[in-house]
């Protein structure tokens, strides 16, 4: 409720128009902790249908390209799947600011990304939190190494 | 098996006080901000308005990411945005929407400058790790 979230100011008149969160995102797909909302499903399954431009000639850039990255000691290997994260971000907003698009090349460890560099400049802020390991850990370390690297 | 008992019927009405006093704690305990809403204070609180708060959750359901982060201009990194009314007045960030016509204008100072003064500007509501570069 926004008049208790020790963030909006009850004495303000104009809070009432404000739309409250539990009734936008209770109907969308549901995930255990952030918003409480499984984005990229309810992006995937048509829920929401976000718009991707507002000016008409920006070019709508999407890539589907999976990185394994197995570095990850005894965690299960991490899969970035560059599609969701293209359907909602331009390649700009990540490369190469964030990170070098170059396989291999970007020091990343939990260390940094808990610290809020890399992908922890979103996950942990806006998108779905840390502690949801496995939703990044997701390819069990024998299925990962049977992939043919290209 | 057992049918599972009620907490209240295993421990009895004699607690009943206790009950209540749980039931309105919930009432008066504030509740969490939403996650990824974020506090504007860069100038705000010194010209005297309540800071603004941007609640991602409202946006993302409307608009990608990609319209405030790639072609409006919106750093990713909060606070690395210095967001001025008269460059808004341009059509500038909030400005390109806020005008009237996509979403309100900037006439309607209070839809936006929403928050409790003296919030120190940043993203709240993390959900257990508190979010990013809050060592």
């Amino acid at each position: 409720m926004l008049a208790r979230d020790d963030l909006h100011d009850p004495n303000n008149l104009a809070l009432s128009l404000l739309q409250e969160p539990a009734e936008a995102l209770a109907v969308l797909a549901p995930a255990q902790e952030g918003n409480f909302v499984d984005w990229a499903a309810a992006l995937r399954s048509g829920e929401i249908s976000p718009r991707t431009n507002v000016y008409p000639e920006t070019k709508i850039r999407v890539l589907d390209l999976d990185v394994l990255m197995t570095d990850t000691a005894a965690m299960p290997v991490v899969r970035f799947p560059h599609r969701p994260h293209t359907e909602w971000l331009d390649c700009s907003n990540c490369h190469d600011k964030i990170f070098v698009a170059k396989g291999g090349a970007n020091p990343i460890t939990m260390f940094k990304i808990l610290q809020g560099d890399f992908c922890g400049q979103c996950h942990g802020a806006v998108s779905f939190p840390l502690t949801q390991c496995r939703r990044c850990h997701s390819v069990p370390r024998d299925q990962a190494l049977r992939v043919e690297p290209q | 098996m057992k049918p599972a008992r009620s907490t209240i019927r295993r421990l009895g009405w004699r607690f009943l006080p206790f009950y209540l006093a749980v039931l309105a704690l919930g009432f008066i305990w504030p509740v969490a901000a939403e996650y990824g809403d974020v506090v504007l204070n860069h100038r705000s609180d010194r010209a005297g308005v309540r800071p603004v708060i941007f609640p991602h959750w409202f946006h993302r359901i409307r608009f990608r990411c990609k319209v405030c982060h790639h072609e409006l201009g919106f750093e990713m990194r909060a606070g690395a945005n210095d967001v001025k009314m008269s460059d808004l007045a341009q059509g500038k960030f909030c400005g390109m929407c806020h005008n009237n016509e996509v979403a309100w204008g900037l006439e309607n100072c209070d839809l936006c400058h929403s928050g409790k003064p003296g919030l120190a500007g940043g993203i709240y509501g993390g959900h257990r790790t508190l979010g990013p570069g809050r060592w």
